[in-house]
């Protein structure tokens, strides 16, 4: 086996049922470079500047000394640089393939957007700046505004929430002051079905809440009957996401808001799937009160590492009233932003400011540039591509629920029983063929969950290449190849990681080697 | 000595008025490998059918319900430091928590062994 410098295995062991990768004089694979950690690249006394002799002065620290080296790594600015850019080579993101992570919306993220984001007009604003020095900045605040209450027929409007689970606690906040504005006191439950998202009930019970999950219906969708059966004086809300995490829309939707608000309770949407119907339904008209909306996935802000969250939450008529501040207002002097919340109900604020003004920036560029036609193409074009990839496994893989779907596509794991073969190992083997995998094991009503959201971004060669290796691997895990997926990946930087031991005995610290001339002594 | 199941997998074995509570063996093959347990603090008041203890798994997290309802009066520490022994061990020494009942005619309306049997397989 080959090891790099730091005594690490690198080449591809040899595994049954497929070939094995010759290993190379340094461990890299072509232009996979097998990289050390940087603090293993340490040269004592090499640094990336030449510095100038700091001064003597007198310490004026009252006699504190540091009591150890800091221990950064000394390396000089090429292999650092070279460091970095070949971990993000490493990376896997929308830019460099399909990422069919169900659930997360991974689309295409405009690079006009990242343009008009980093004008200096938005870019270089101070929160604290006099108002009459960024109008534009408010205006936009304000047009962003109502595009979301339009699109979603919503009264209200609130940017300020950091991501979707902070807006998701605005929303129960506010459907909290409601209650407690009519002195009903009485409501300590928050419903929450089988399938939801692990924040909803994570967010109702961060509010005090306990939570009472409902049940799903065969067909995937929540359980009526179930859902009256726990509504009652003591329910505060019930939290749901439509499309569901199934991919199903809630075709009862109107009936579960009547129940709700029969019971003198609210009904919170969890907007996450905004993006399978915007510009086709309006959340208010299906008797949501509340909703979040994360602009990372329907009006494509970066996700994650790639830039600051930003969850708004739109308020319909019964609980506008409990918007917090700040919010955008026009005033005699143009646009101002309301800071206080006065005597009215309103809970008070989620942030110490008004949100992430470059992820607004993002979100109303998209909407402007696909404009509202475009945005109702793209809402379907999300969901064609779903149909079509489901429509196009059907017949090797097992479809959890029968007939067409929103924007993602549910799978479990009957297709493999017998096989010896897991949803995990499919999703490993897909890996190898340079896909990220779907999400598996989510949602947890079904056995051995794979969803897949391809999202509108993707054409439809890109999507067969997708959806014919996903039947390549179906195949063969049918023709009892079952060594083959236990040795996936075979062409990563590193092979199947042993999770389990990631989990109960996670390393979180680099500890420098003992030098080999301590070892030689022992 | 009896030992109960509900249909959430937990199991309870009382002896006396006092209960031990695990999650079944069927319940760790279909978790995989547990990698942390959250337990419940002793002298803390269970209901039943609520929430008493967290099982997380490299699939995912669950809620452990108590079968019955009483007050906690011993937990299984081991667990905290060893996962793995719910996997080896799901009804013995991968047991979460002890219990005092404070209404042992709850225990009526749970499964037995041969009805938890019946019940797994009709599920399957």
């Amino acid at each position: 086996m080959s090891m790099n410098s730091q005594g690490r295995p690198s080449a591809i062991p040899a595994a049954s049922g497929t070939d094995a990768v010759t290993g190379t004089f340094t461990g890299n694979r072509g232009l996979q470079i097998e990289e050390p950690l940087i603090f293993e690249q340490d040269s004592a006394g090499r640094c990336g500047v030449d510095l100038p002799e700091a001064p003597k002065v007198a310490s004026r620290l009252g006699g504190v000394k540091p009591r150890a080296k800091v221990g950064l790594p000394g390396l000089a600015e090429p292999q650092v640089v070279r460091h970095y850019t070949r971990l993000s080579q490493k990376n896997y993101a929308i830019d460099s393939g399909l990422y069919p992570l169900g659930s997360c919306t991974m689309k295409h993220n405009p690079r006009l957007n990242e343009k008009m984001a980093r004008l200096p007009g938005f870019a270089d604003v101070h929160p604290l700046q006099p108002e009459s020095t960024v109008q534009g900045a408010l205006e936009l605040m304000d047009t962003l505004a109502h595009w979301l209450k339009t699109l979603t027929g919503m009264a209200a409007v609130t940017l300020a929430p950091a991501a979707g689970a902070h807006g998701e606690m605005c929303g129960i906040m506010a459907i909290r002051s409601a209650h407690e504005a009519k002195g009903d006191t009485g409501r300590t439950k928050i419903l929450v079905p089988e399938s939801a998202h692990g924040t909803n009930p994570a967010t109702a019970a961060a509010c005090g809440y306990t939570v009472e999950s409902i049940p799903a219906t065969a067909d995937g969708r929540v359980d009526l009957d179930a859902l009256k059966a726990k509504l009652g004086p003591d329910v505060a809300g019930l939290m749901l996401t439509n499309p569901n995490t199934c991919g199903l829309f809630e075709r009862e939707i109107l009936a579960i808001a009547e129940a709700v608000h029969g019971a003198g309770a609210y009904f919170y949407c969890d907007g996450a799937n905004f993006n399978a119907i915007v510009g086709r339904v309006r959340p208010a008209d299906l008797g949501i009160d509340v909703m979040h909306i994360n602009l990372h996935k329907t009006f494509s802000t970066p996700h994650g590492g790639g830039g600051p969250g930003s969850g708004p939450v739109v308020f319909a008529e019964s609980l506008a009233p409990y918007v917090p501040v700040p919010y955008v207002v026009h005033g005699a002097d143009g646009f101002q932003l309301v800071e206080t919340a006065g005597e009215g109900p309103a809970f008070g604020r989620m942030k110490a400011f008004h949100g992430q003004m470059g992820m607004f920036t993002r979100a109303l560029s998209y909407m402007l540039s696909h404009g509202a036609d475009g945005l109702w193409q793209a809402s379907g074009d999300a969901v064609l591509n779903a149909n079509y990839v489901m429509a196009r496994l059907q017949d090797v893989m097992t479809a959890s629920f029968e007939g067409p779907c929103m924007h993602e596509c549910l799978f479990d794991d009957r297709f493999l029983k017998g096989t010896g073969v897991t949803t995990l190992d499919i999703a490993k083997a897909l890996i190898d063929e340079g896909f990220h995998p779907m999400t598996m094991y989510f949602p947890l009503v079904v056995h051995g969950a794979l969803l897949i959201e391809p999202t509108e971004t993707e054409s439809k060669a890109g999507l067969d290449q997708f959806i014919d290796a996903l039947r390549s691997l179906a195949e063969r895990a049918k023709s009892g190849d079952v060594a083959y997926f236990q040795g996936a990946p075979r062409l990563t930087p590193r092979r199947r990681l042993d999770e389990t031991a990631a989990a109960r005995k996670p390393v979180l610290r680099w500890v420098p080697p003992v030098p080999a001339e301590a070892l030689a002594a022992e | 000595m009896t030992v109960k199941y509900t249909k959430d997998h937990e199991w309870v074995r009382v002896e006396g008025d006092v209960g031990t509570v695990g999650v079944s063996d069927f319940a760790q093959h279909q978790l995989g490998d547990v990698v942390f347990v959250e337990l419940p603090d002793v002298g803390r008041t269970l209901e039943k059918g609520k929430e008493a203890a967290v099982v997380e798994s490299v699939k995912a997290a669950s809620d452990v319900f108590s079968p019955v309802s009483g007050e906690v009066i011993e937990v299984n520490h081991d667990l905290e430091n060893e996962p793995a022994r719910v996997n080896t061990g799901a009804q013995t020494e991968g047991w979460f928590f002890k219990l005092r009942l404070s209404n042992p005619s709850e225990l009526d309306g749970l499964m037995d062994e041969a009805a938890y049997k019946a019940f797994v397989e009709e599920s399957n």
